[in-house]
């Protein structure tokens, strides 16, 4: 292996290029705000030495110690680029060497902010797929030198960035509509989004604006008092008897549940009003909003999965929802592509094979996972209940019978796992990876198994010990994670999927074609 | 607590442990490849890591130990026996349940004694690549490994206790598979 590392390519430290100089400036006085702090501390440190010579001294000592280090950072970054990749090197101690292909960079941003424009100097960020964001960006370099990298990475990937990106900003020509609600399905989609969150809403904003009332919202007595003006007294409505209290407690009851219906629909309607998701050259195209209108683009080849939700009563009236998981950096707070809020599953199928990903052929495909999975962890909860019980009775003279009724949570607890695991199924066929979970909220995630980055089998200590395994597929902008599988199953799908994804590279699976 | 909980652990673990190596040396019906170890150095480095970074809860349990709240010994006997065995032991086991193996067209990590993960990151998904070299890394000649993935789940995974100039040599040959795969 070491004589390959003695190539050519590879940096000592000496040659790259270094950033501009003064890049150092400009990141000295944007740094300034950060320095507050310690700039206090130093001040406050000095003050107590009686000597008024040594705040001055402090504040100068901070500010040069600061610039030292952003010059011995500066000294220790350089940029390197090579014949197919871009190489950073950076690091006062612990030195990190970066190596980014060309064929990963998915775009150039060059930011010039104000103070950086004074000094003709700009930020140069390479953009790649990565989960996490942390590119590598250069601060600074001049304009040119942006300008000339920026050339030169588009030139080497050929035009494909420059082909990507244009189809988003134009507007996309329609060529059919495959998906939109009417009226009615807003309004069946409302009842479903029973909320009660205005509650929430409304004693958060009692609470930060209490000082506006007159009272103290939180004072029953005071309110007792202000019944009592308008005529109502405790003893009037003591008065009513039990049916009285009935109907109060009804009455109370509706309007709860009215208003949880009323706040649901007239927020879906905000949002969902003319939902309209059409099919264009490129991907899909979706429309919706009463006030706020969105108009919302997504690439085919930016799907990375499908994930259909449901509810407990909406599937038994056959509704559910379609979502498409995408590449994380394409939009920071909508990494999930709502492409049906509420449809049937023949209008959802059509829509995900739009986005060339198929229904599964039927339930046989997908598997259970072994109950010893469940099993195992109902079992780790049986300890600290008897303890907890014991604990109750000798140490807070609990009397014994009510207290032995905590084990009912142990019932309780067998019957989710129970359920959990009767709904629980996995699979996958020759393209698609399969995993539906929840009996309560049903979420069934197709991932078409080209689009999967990496794949994990994790067990912990007591998996090991029963020979049961979990299965961590890494797709761009969500999760799939398939529990309880026998390890050699594991292992048999790993293989599989590996074959697939080992075979075709990211950026060819994520361009357009 | 530290040690004795431990102790207890690697008993029942024996078995498990070893039906664990079977599975590391490759006799699995997918019948993979024998791993690498790690560098052995990676020990040494490992253990000066946790030696300085525990040396807190070593001062600390001096200091409660000089302020005589207990009778002598109670505090500065358990942790310096868990110091010791967190520093020269674990290091140790740690080195032996890692492994990776280089394909041609894949990353294979396989580590932990108690948590076990066997992770395949393909070249063809790898985003980029970082080599670190640490202060102590450094001073045995080591580096740290890491590709990075578009997944939310392991869009880092990171291989350390490779010598400096095998982790070079893995990032030049994953770089040109990169490459490759694109012509």
């Amino acid at each position: 292996m070491n004589e390959i590392s003695d190539a050519p390519t590879e940096l000592t430290g000496q040659d790259g290029e270094r950033l501009h100089i003064s890049g150092l400036f400009v990141g000295f006085v944007s740094g300034l705000p950060q320095l507050l702090f310690p700039l206090l501390a130093a001040v406050f440190g000095a003050r107590k030495a009686d000597n008024p010579a040594l705040i001055p001294i402090m504040i100068v000592a901070v500010l040069a110690l600061s610039l030292f280090f952003r010059w011995l950072g500066w000294r220790r970054f350089r940029y390197h680029v090579g014949a197919d990749d871009i190489r950073v090197e950076k690091g006062i101690l612990n030195r990190t060497a970066r190596s980014i292909p060309y064929d990963r960079i998915q775009d150039v941003s060059i930011e010039q902010k104000p103070l950086s424009r004074m000094m003709g100097l700009s930020e140069v960020k390479f953009e790649t797929g990565g989960g996490h964001g942390d590119d590598a960006t250069l601060r600074f370099v001049t304009l040119e030198e942006a300008n000339r990298l920026r050339a030169l990475i588009r030139a080497r990937k050929a035009g494909e960035v420059l082909a990507q990106d244009v189809p988003q900003m134009a507007a996309p020509e329609d060529t059919e509509t495959i998906f939109a609600m009417d009226d009615k399905r807003v309004f069946i989609l409302g009842l479903y989004s029973f909320s009660l969150v205005i509650f929430a809403g409304l004693g958060a904003i009692a609470q930060q604006f209490d000082f506006l009332l007159p009272f103290d919202w939180w004072d029953l007595k005071r309110w007792a008092g202000f019944a009592k003006e308008s005529g109502v007294s405790v003893n009037s409505i003591n008065g009513v008897g039990i049916t009285g209290h009935l109907i109060l407690a009804f009455g109370a009851f509706t309007s709860l549940i009215f208003i949880g219906f009323a706040t649901g629909v007239v927020r879906t309607y905000l949002r969902e009003y003319g939902f309209r998701l059409t099919k264009t050259a490129k991907g899909f195209r979706r429309r919706r909003g009463l006030f706020t209108l969105t108009d919302v683009v997504m690439p085919t080849h930016r799907v990375q999965a499908a994930v259909v939700q449901t509810g407990p009563i909406r599937k038994r009236r056959g509704w559910y929802s379609l979502k498409f998981v995408s590449l994380a950096q394409d939009s920071k707070d909508e990494s999930n592509y709502v492409a049906a809020p509420l449809a049937t599953l023949d209008e959802l199928w059509r829509i995900s094979q739009a986005a060339g990903i198929g229904a599964p052929d039927g339930d046989e495909r997908l598997r259970k996972g072994a109950a010893l999975h469940w099993i195992v962890q109902w079992f780790l909860l049986v300890p600290p209940l008897p303890i907890a019980v014991g604990a109750l009775v000798i140490f807070a003279d609990a009397p014994l019978a009510p207290t032995l009724l905590l084990l009912l949570l142990l019932g309780i607890a067998a019957f989710l796992f129970w359920c959990d695991w009767r709904r629980y199924r996995f699979g996958l066929d020759d393209q698609q990876l399969y995993l539906r979970r929840g009996w309560w909220r049903e979420r069934f995630t197709l991932a078409p198994q080209v689009k999967v980055q990496s794949i994990e089998i994790a067990q912990g200590p007591l998996a090991r010990r029963y020979g049961l395994a979990s299965l961590k597929f890494g797709i761009a902008g969500g999760t799939l994670e398939m529990v309880a599988l026998p390890l050699s199953t594991a292992q048999a799908i790993r293989a599989a999927v590996m074959e697939k994804v080992a075979a075709v590279d990211y950026s060819a699976i994520n361009q357009p074609r | 607590m530290f040690p004795l909980h431990r102790l207890k652990m690697e008993k029942n673990y024996r078995l498990a442990n070893a039906i664990q190596c079977a599975h590391i040396s490759g006799m699995t019906d997918e019948n993979l490849p024998e791993l690498t170890p790690l560098d052995p150095a990676f020990i040494t480095t490992s253990r000066i890591t946790s030696a300085l970074g525990l040396l807190p809860f070593v001062i600390g349990a001096g200091v409660l130990e000089f302020a005589q709240l207990l009778p002598p010994g109670t505090f500065l006997v358990p942790v310096l026996l868990a110091y010791a065995f967190v520093v020269f032991t674990v290091p140790a086991r740690k080195y032996r349940y890692w492994g990776y193996d280089m394909g041609t067209d894949r990353l294979r990590i396989v580590r932990g004694y108690m948590f076990y993960s066997d992770t395949i990151v393909p070249f063809g998904r790898i985003q980029h690549i970082d080599v670190d070299q640490g202060p102590i890394d450094r001073r045995y000649g080591l580096a740290k490994l890491t590709v990075h993935t578009a997944g939310n789940h392991n869009s880092t995974v990171a291989l350390p206790g490779l010598a400096h100039a095998d982790a070079l040599a893995m990032r030049e040959a994953i770089r040109a598979a990169i490459r490759q795969d694109m012509l």
